[in-house]
């Protein structure tokens, strides 16, 4: 009983002590973006890497997302009879919780794991010492420009996710199942408003883009300098920023009906 | 050719006396101490490395010879005791003062590290871009001159992992003396390397040292080449160093040296010894060769 | 490898597509407004406001021109609704406005009928005649008890 209850104390000190690392690499990171240089290639190569590259997957997934949504949703509305609303309730739902959270996961996975691996392996081949030899910050020549641009692809992608899941539920919807298009989409037009819903989405994404840049820069930079060490930071990367990105939807969501 | 020959007489830890002029402390290794967790890499190590001289670290693996090297770039900290380069404290010094003292410093990484996603010239160029005034074409022109010296041409454009393993070593060489530091700490240069590459990488030392006059640390298994470069051998064995130059070292004379070393130890000076003598006349032929 | 020149233009073609798709969210759909219209305020006292909440729209003849922006209690414990109104509608002082309900069972908004006097209501002023959300049960027992009633 006592072994369970020190492994416990010891679990959750590790877990704080963990994220003040984590917090004191964000102060790292904040730091470095008013410094000179403005390393623009790199955030523009971290933009490609982490923005277009993941098009395609934001693309498939939205759009498979929202012809689910709306076959669904269809089915369920069809039993109240109230199938007309089917553009409000895709729209709201998607706007404000599917499309942050579920693009916030797939670019955790697809873009997040490989900032991890790849500063994981540069740390690894002692490419971050040779930084620091010569004078460099790695922090400020790696894992800023990296940071910055998942911060930046985030609500970008996040925006394309929603439009191609809108247009899903629409082919579902309007071509299979006899909804009238105009009726989806000033429902649609109607439900969904800026302030409340479009903002939330927004900042939803940018505090996603925030945290999965801090988490997967940071795992990169504090693995266990070999490959195993990298492997496993790649994992802990997307399992941590998952988690995150889930507890931080539930705060916003809170706070925002607020 | 190197010249005088270094702190005659060896440096046992303990009790060691602090040398006379300045230029003998260069870098000094000063009452270090180091674990990384349970596996103690030095208790208590003295060392002092003159300016201007060639240096080996010399030890089985394990032995930390790339520890030393590292806590010398100030990229690893010693649990107790200093580490002082050019009159500076290391770990008084805050990350950003640390880079100063770094700038006057090259490293060459044992994989060489250079940065697998640039080419050769950006790769070569980055101290000088980072850290220097100089226009493009100015870094351009740096760049193809330090390659030549190493002896490479028309490299530029070709990534890391285009390389052969002499050709990367040579090109992380440049990359560590464009800045023209004032140290050269280079782990392992010659290992894993062709002999021809290896004969060309110890002339760029003795050529760097005795031409630019820079000190140079480096960590070695290969036993040859080493003793014609050095200038002092520092013996690393269960934490503990014992230092002197090739002559004294290998001759077997030093009670304290051969005591440090135990009966093995004996075997490997002997060996030393033996490949001494006619290397030393090989090398002598080269240079003059070299000269006409 | 991909050039830079490519990479680049690849790069700018999505944060382009991607700003284009967040401008259709935010303008298109989300209905963000650019400029600011002049809005006045207004308010209107109800005896039950039923299910009217804030940012609901505020029409008349069925065509948005403002939205609820609060509403409290006052000294006399009735709801007042605060409402923004765009300036150069005028509504004349003796206007009316009503809750009404959108469809049969959707959302409440407020209905401004037009009065018949030449002056306008200014900033901060009040509506003269209101009139409280109908709701559905109070309608549907007073029925059965004037049902009940005439038997």
């Amino acid at each position: 009983m006592r072994g369970l209850v020190q492994d416990l104390g010891a679990a959750s000190m590790s877990l704080v002590e963990g994220l003040g690392r984590v917090a004191v690499f964000g102060g790292a990171i904040a730091r470095c973006l008013v410094q000179p240089p403005t390393r623009f290639g790199f955030f523009v190569r971290a933009l490609y890497d982490a923005g277009v590259l993941s098009v395609a997957l934001i693309a498939l997934s939205g759009f498979t997302v929202g012809m689910v949504l709306g076959l669904q949703l269809y089915t369920t509305l069809t039993r109240f009879g109230a199938e007309e609303g089917l553009g409000a309730v895709v729209g709201l739902s998607l706007v404000r919780e599917l499309g942050p959270v579920v693009c916030g996961l797939l670019v955790t996975g697809r873009a997040g794991s490989a900032v991890t691996a790849e500063i994981g392996s540069m740390k690894a081949t002692e490419q971050l010492d040779g930084l620091r030899m010569m004078a460099i910050d790695p922090v400020h020549f790696v894992a800023m420009p990296r940071a910055l641009a998942l911060t930046v692809a985030m609500p970008l992608l996040n925006a394309l996710f929603i439009v191609f899941a809108i247009a899903g539920a629409y082919v579902i919807g309007v071509s299979n199942q006899g909804l009238d298009g105009g009726v989806y989409l000033a429902g649609l037009e109607g439900a969904v408003r800026f302030a409340d819903d479009v903002g939330q989405s927004l900042l939803k994404s940018l505090v996603f883009g925030v945290l999965l840049g801090l988490i997967s820069t940071y795992k990169g930079h504090a693995c266990s300098p070999d490959a195993a060490g990298v492997a496993r930071a790649t994992t802990s990367t997307v399992v941590t920023a998952s988690v995150a990105i889930l507890l931080s939807d539930y705060v916003i969501t809170a706070l925002w009906g607020v | 050719m190197p010249t005088s020959l270094g702190p005659g007489g060896s440096t046992l830890t303990g009790s060691a006396e602090p040398a006379a002029s300045a230029g003998e402390d260069y870098i000094a290794v000063r009452d270090v101490h180091l674990s990384f967790g349970h596996r103690v890499v030095y208790r208590g190590i003295d060392c002092r490395m003159r300016k201007g001289g060639i240096h080996l670290l010399l030890g089985g693996s394990g032995s930390g010879k790339s520890t030393l090297l590292r806590m010398i770039g100030g990229l690893q900290r010693p649990d107790r005791g200093d580490v002082t380069v050019a009159d500076r404290k290391l770990s008084e010094l805050k990350e950003r003062e640390l880079g100063e003292v770094r700038k006057g410093i090259g490293m060459l990484f044992q994989n060489g590290a250079l940065l697998d996603s640039m080419s050769v010239l950006d790769n070569v160029g980055l101290p000088l871009r980072e850290h220097a005034n100089l226009s493009r074409s100015e870094v351009a022109e740096r760049v193809s001159r330090v390659l030549y010296a190493v002896g490479l041409t028309d490299v530029e454009a070709l990534l890391p992992r285009e390389l052969s393993g002499g050709m990367l070593r040579r090109v992380a060489f440049a990359r560590a003396i464009v800045m023209e530091p004032e140290i050269l700490l280079c782990d392992e240069p010659f290992s894993g390397l062709d002999p021809l590459n290896v004969t060309r990488i110890e002339e760029l030392l003795v050529r760097l040292n005795s031409e630019l006059g820079l000190t140079v640390v480096v960590t070695s298994h290969h036993m040859a080449s080493s003793l014609r470069m050095a200038d002092q051998m520092i013996l690393l064995r269960d934490g503990d160093c014992v230092a002197g130059s090739p002559e004294v070292l290998a001759g077997g004379d030093d009670e304290g040296v051969i005591e440090f070393l135990g009966e093995d130890g004996r075997a490997y000076l002997a060996r030393l010894n033996e490949l001494r003598e006619p290397t030393r006349e090989a090398s002598g032929r080269e240079r003059e060769r070299d000269h006409r | 490898m991909q050039n830079n020149a490519t990479r680049d233009l690849l790069v700018g073609t999505f944060v382009l597509i991607g700003l284009g798709a967040l401008g259709y969210l935010s303008l298109q759909i989300g209905g963000l407004e650019f400029g600011q219209t002049d809005r006045i305020l207004l308010r209107a006292t109800f005896d039950d406001i039923g299910g009217l909440s804030v940012r609901a729209p505020v029409r008349i003849a069925g065509v948005k021109i403002g939205q609820v922006s609060a509403i409290d209690l006052d000294d006399d414990l009735r709801a007042q609704v605060s409402l923004e109104v765009e300036s150069d509608v005028g509504l004349s002082v003796d206007s009316s406005a009503a809750i009404r309900t959108a469809g049969l069972l959707g959302d409440q908004f407020i209905s401004v009928e037009l009065g018949a006097e030449d002056e306008v209501l200014g900033e901060g002023e009040e509506f003269a005649f209101t009139e409280s959300a109908l709701s559905i049960d109070k309608l549907v027992g007073r029925l059965v008890h004037d049902a009940g009633v005439s038997d």
